[in-house]
């Protein structure tokens, strides 16, 4: 919980947005996030973030699926109870990829989808500080980070030389906290 | 180098003078408005059919599964017809959300919030039809896998009635995250500029908490794309686990190796038309003639044919084999079915899913809004028969003629299935009026290489030489 200052701008287009990223980076100010209506591909190249490992991930949770399914059905059936059906053998491998697969899907769909949420720090109940109200509809906000090393002035100015159409200095908490969108801002109680 | 140009061959897949606010106002526009008084007579005729639904099948409970139509000979009747019916129709929605966005097709984008919707619904439907075949639905889960008081008596893992349990729950599941994860950046646009309380808490609450972060962009298209990749499989096998059902018992006419890609051809073909029956209502109802345009229904249309052909393939190599297989059973079935007592259900299957289909060959009956709305409502009957014929006219005369009868089901089966039409369109309205029924993001997405508006600016490149718009695009890389 930690709340901060930042100079924001707002730019109308995404072809305005990507020189803007750049010179951004270039001037060494410290860019806290951009926030887009939609995937804008490259953008994060050009904000310097690294690839995400999330299907690494789930590729992880794939495997701990098809390791659950087989060693579940072969104990169960080789060990626990075992019984014949229709002549197959105890271990009856091509009767038990159907689940096999099934659970394999299963496990990486919805250990992608948990991963997914958590290191977006997203989940029903939580709230997060909005730079624009139009960053989710047809604006993309760029936040640039104010401290000791830099007047406020200067970086807005800065930043309307870059195209933007519209900017400003606010104070914001950086992190989500729990609330209701429908109340006004509570994380300075909560973070108090 | 990412060359963002478009070929003008190519139709524009959103029409009109539309900007990013316009996506978001057209498309939020039915949710923040009062539904007209279609919604409100579609909407409770469909709670009229659920609760009728809901009376056929605490029926056949309290007074049990005797007061349906089936009997010993045919032990399957409309339930399971209904069930493979209403899974077949989800197919489309994942097809179209997944299979499509790994085949680039851009097309996709404005139909695939409404298909899978559909998917999700069309599943819940099918769900309804096993469960309350057990008869004894109280005892419904010991089809799990739990460690049970009954010395841990396992259910049966090569069965594959119980490979159907695991492939649908999984189907449904993996769906709903997929729809949903996509749902959530849509659902923050409409919180953000909620003005009643109502919709601002709600939207809060179901948007998770998203801001539109590039990082959360990226994970998200990460999860997008290998999502689809776990779906497409997954579609393929669901359908083919149900089709092993039949094809793994020796009944005549159900054991044969065709039926896994048979049923998968046969789910699309019925999804696809489902799919064209609602959005051509959704679209006109809703004014959104320029997401979802002619182009997308030709689109599908063209996939309806396809699948269609497939499906008529499938139907005379099953005649064929019948012939070349020289074994009188499935000979016989196969005659029984085309001249037996059950005559009408073969050939209302063969014009409805073979012949009519066919007609979509020509373009303007491809881009005919009102033909295509005819022909999805006959192919989803013809498509009702396929399964209808597969069970029923392969049961009914069995190995021992003392035991041959007719099957015909009784009010509370047509009850029961009026109902899953009452629950399916119930969920659909509410969709339509609470949830974006057009992907918000996904539009923007691919609205400055194939909106009309910026397709036409487009023509000055048109003009240019190969050579030199090559060199362009190299140029402004380097820079």
């Amino acid at each position: 919980m930690a709340i901060k200052k930042f100079a924001v701008a707002c730019y109308d287009d995404e072809e305005v947005l990507f020189p803007a990223v750049k010179k951004v980076r270039h001037s060494g100010y410290k860019m806290h996030d951009v926030y887009t209506p939609f995937p804008v591909h490259g953008l994060d190249q050009a904000m310097g973030l690294k690839e995400t490992d999330l299907h690494v991930v789930g590729f992880i949770y794939g495997l701990a699926g098809t390791a659950t399914a087989l060693g579940f059905m072969g104990w169960i059936f080789t060990s626990d109870w075992p019984m014949v059906f229709g002549g197959k053998p105890h271990f009856a491998l091509p009767a038990f990829i159907p689940i096999t697969f099934e659970l394999t899907v299963l496990f990486s769909a919805v250990g992608m989808v948990l991963t997914f949420c958590y290191l977006n720090q997203i989940m029903p109940g939580v709230k997060k500080h909005l730079f624009h109200p139009r960053q989710t509809d047809d604006l993309f906000v760029m936040a640039v980070e104010l401290n000791d090393q830099v007047t406020e002035q200067e970086v807005v100015d800065f930043l309307k030389t870059t195209g933007a159409v519209e900017t400003s200095v606010q104070n914001a908490e950086t992190e989500w906290w729990y609330g209701r969108w429908d109340k006004e801002e509570d994380y300075q109680l909560a973070g108090s | 180098m990412h060359l963002k140009y478009e070929s003008f061959v190519r139709e524009p897949l959103v029409d009109g003078d539309k900007t990013y606010h316009q996506v978001t106002e057209d498309i939020v526009r039915p949710i923040e408005q009062k539904p007209g008084r279609m919604w409100y007579i579609g909407f409770y005729f469909s709670v009229l059919l659920l609760l009728f639904g809901v009376f056929s099948v605490t029926w056949a409970v309290y007074w049990g599964l005797g007061t349906w139509g089936v009997n010993r000979t045919v032990g399957w009747g409309w339930d399971i017809t209904n069930f493979v019916w209403w899974v077949g129709i989800g197919h489309a929605g994942t097809l179209i959300s997944a299979i499509l966005l790994l085949f680039r097709q851009g097309w996709r984008t404005g139909v695939n919030r409404a298909a899978e919707a559909m998917t999700i619904f069309a599943v819940m439907c099918a769900g309804q039809f096993p469960i309350f075949h057990m008869g004894r639905v109280w005892d419904g889960f010991f089809v799990l896998p739990y460690p049970n008081s009954r010395g841990a008596l396992w259910p049966n893992f090569d069965s594959p009635l119980l490979w159907d349990v695991f492939a649908i729950s999984t189907y449904f599941t993996v769906s709903l995250l997929f729809w949903y994860s996509g749902l959530i950046p849509d659902f923050a646009t409409v919180r953000d500029r909620a003005k009643t309380k109502f919709r601002k808490f709600m939207y809060g609450f179901a948007s998770f908490g998203w801001t539109g972060a590039a990082k959360s962009w990226q994970r998200h298209e990460a999860l997008s794309l290998v999502l689809a990749g776990l779906a497409t499989p997954l579609v393929l096998s669901v359908h083919t686990i149900v089709s092993f059902d039949f094809a793994t018992s020796v009944i005549p006419g159900w054991h044969t190796t065709i039926f896994p890609p048979y049923f998968v051809a046969g789910a699309i073909f019925s999804g696809f038309a489902m799919v064209q029956s609602l959005l051509i209502i959704c679209r006109r109802i809703m004014g959104l003639e320029e997401y979802i345009t002619v182009g997308h229904l030709e689109a599908m249309n063209k996939v309806i044919v396809l699948t269609g052909s497939i499906v008529g393939v499938a139907y005379l190599t099953e005649l064929f084999m019948a012939w070349y297989s020289q074994v009188v059973y499935e000979q016989a079935a196969f005659q029984w079915r085309i001249a037996g007592p059950y005559w009408w259900s073969y050939w209302a299957m063969m014009t409805c899913n073979v012949v009519s289909p066919q007609l979509f060959w020509f373009k303007k009956l491809r881009r005919n809004i009102p033909f295509t709305f005819i022909m999805s409502i006959v192919v989803n009957i013809g498509m009702w028969f396929e399964r209808f014929v597969i069970i029923v006219t392969s049961l009914y005369r069995d190995y021992l003629p003392g035991s041959w009868t007719y099957y015909s089901p009784t009010w509370p089966e047509i009850g029961f299935y009026l109902g899953t039409f009452g629950l399916f369109f119930t969920c659909f309205f509410l969709f339509a009026k609470y949830f974006p029924v057009i992907a918000i993001a996904e539009i923007k997405f691919v609205l400055k290489t194939s909106g009309e508006n910026y397709k036409n600016k487009m023509d000055k490149i048109d003009a240019k030489s190969t050579e030199e718009f090559i060199h362009e695009q190299a140029e402004a890389h380097h820079h």
